[in-house]
C-alpha cells in the first residue's frame, strides 16, 4: 500500500515496449512512493494501459522519440507535478525499490540534491566480463567529458532534487543522455553522492541491455551532435 | 602534390563551416556567395572546357576532369554533413512538439490514458 512517507517525491519510469514488467515495475514502486508517472515513448505493446492500471500516472509520446526525450518528459511532468524529489527508474525491472528508498532517505538526510546510483561501489553486482568492459569505457568517455569522478555512469536509478532536475535540458534523445544528464547536473554546483545499488540482471533486462554496438552508437551521439 | 593541400584544406574549412550554427546572417552570405562562384566556375569550364585542364595540371592534377571529380566529392561529403545536420535540428523541434503535446494530453486526462486513444501503428 502506498505510504505517505514520500508524499514529495515523483517515480518517472521511461518504457517504450515493455507492456509484460511495466505493471509490476509500478506496483513494486507504488509500495513505497505514492506518485509514479510512467512516460510511455510511443509503445505499439499497450505498455501505457498497463502502466496505468497498476497506478501509475501516465504521459504517452506519439511518436517514439528515445529513452533520453522520455527522461526530459518525465522530469517537466514531475516538476509541473510539484515533485520536490525526482527518482529516475528503469521499466524492465532491474533496479531495487529498496535502493530507491535508501537514496532518496540519503538525498534528504545529507542535503543532497543528486544521488547518482553505481552498481560498482560494492561487489553485489556482477556483470558479464564484455558487458563490464563496454560499461567502464561508458563511465570513462563520461568522466572525461565532464570532468566528474564517477564510478558507474549508465545507471539508470537516481534520485535527483526539483533544483537540480529544473537545470536539466536533454538533447540527446536518445542513449547518450545517460552521460548528458551527467554533464549538466554536474554544471549545476549542487552536492552529489554516488549510492552503490544493486542490479537485477534478469533474461529479461539481458535481451534490452546496452550490446556493446550500442556502446558504439552512444560515443557516437555523444561525438557528433 | 598541391592538391592535395588544397582539397585537405577544402574539407577542414567545410567541416569548420558546418560545424557551426547555420542560423545567423553571416554563414548564409558565405553559402550564398560559395554557391555563386559554383556557377561562375562551372560556366567557365562549359565555354573553355581547356581551362579547367590548364587549371588542374596547376595544382598538379593531369586532367580537368579528374579535378572536377575531386570537387564533386568534397561537395557531396559536404551535403551529407548539411543534411545530417538539419535532419537533427529538426529532430530536435519535434521532440519540443510530441513533448509539449503528450504533456498537455496528460494534464487534460489527470495522468489517464486517454479512452479513445489510437495505438500508434507503425
Amino acid at each position: 500500500m502506498p505510504t505517505t512517507a514520500h508524499e514529495d517525491t515523483w517515480v518517472v519510469i521511461p518504457t517504450f515496449n515493455e507492456a509484460t514488467v511495466v505493471a509490476d515495475v509500478v506496483a513494486t514502486v507504488r509500495t513505497h512512493f505514492p506518485h509514479v508517472v510512467v512516460v510511455d515513448d510511443g509503445s505499439r505493446d499497450g505498455s501505457a494501459e498497463a502502466a496505468a492500471s497498476a497506478g501509475a500516472e501516465v504521459v504517452v509520446h506519439p511518436i517514439n522519440l528515445g529513452q533520453g526525450a522520455a527522461l526530459q518528459t518525465g522530469l517537466a511532468y514531475a516538476l509541473g507535478r510539484g515533485a520536490a524529489y525526482v527518482v529516475t527508474f528503469d521499466a524492465d525491472g532491474q533496479h531495487r525499490i529498496e535502493d530507491a528508498v535508501s537514496m532518496v532517505d540519503r538525498a534528504k538526510g545529507e542535503g543532497l540534491a543528486i544521488v547518482f546510483g553505481s552498481r560498482f561501489l560494492d561487489g553485489r553486482t556482477r556483470p558479464g566480463w564484455l558487458k563490464s568492459v563496454v560499461l567502464r569505457t561508458a563511465v570513462w568517455v563520461t568522466n572525461k567529458s565532464t570532468g566528474m569522478s564517477l564510478t558507474d555512469a549508465h545507471n539508470g536509478l537516481r534520485v535527483i532534487r526539483s533544483d537540480a532536475a529544473r537545470q536539466i535540458h536533454l538533447e540527446q534523445d536518445r542513449m547518450a543522455h545517460a552521460s548528458e544528464i551527467v554533464l549538466q547536473l554536474h554544471r549545476t554546483r549542487l552536492p552529489w553522492a554516488e549510492h552503490p545499488v544493486h542490479i537485477h540482471y534478469t533474461e529479461y533486462s539481458r535481451g534490452k541491455g546496452q550490446s556493446l554496438w550500442n556502446s558504439v552508437n552512444i560515443l557516437v551521439d555523444l561525438l557528433i551532435h | 602534390m598541391l592538391i592535395q593541400i588544397l582539397l585537405v584544406i577544402a574539407v577542414v574549412a567545410l567541416l569548420v563551416m558546418l560545424a557551426r550554427s547555420t542560423a545567423d546572417a553571416r554563414h548564409q552570405a558565405i553559402t550564398r556567395l560559395a554557391i555563386g562562384l559554383f556557377f561562375v566556375a562551372a560556366l567557365g569550364t562549359i565555354l573553355w572546357p581547356h581551362a579547367l585542364t590548364r587549371v588542374a595540371q596547376l595544382v598538379g592534377v593531369g586532367r580537368g576532369t579528374d579535378l572536377l571529380l575531386y570537387g564533386l566529392v568534397i561537395l557531396f561529403i559536404a551535403q551529407v554533413a548539411r543534411s545530417h545536420r538539419r535532419s537533427n535540428e529538426l529532430q530536435r523541434k519535434i521532440t519540443v512538439l510530441a513533448r509539449q503535446l503528450a504533456l498537455s494530453e496528460a494534464r487534460h486526462n489527470g495522468g489517464q490514458v486517454a479512452a479513445d486513444r489510437q495505438p500508434r501503428d507503425r
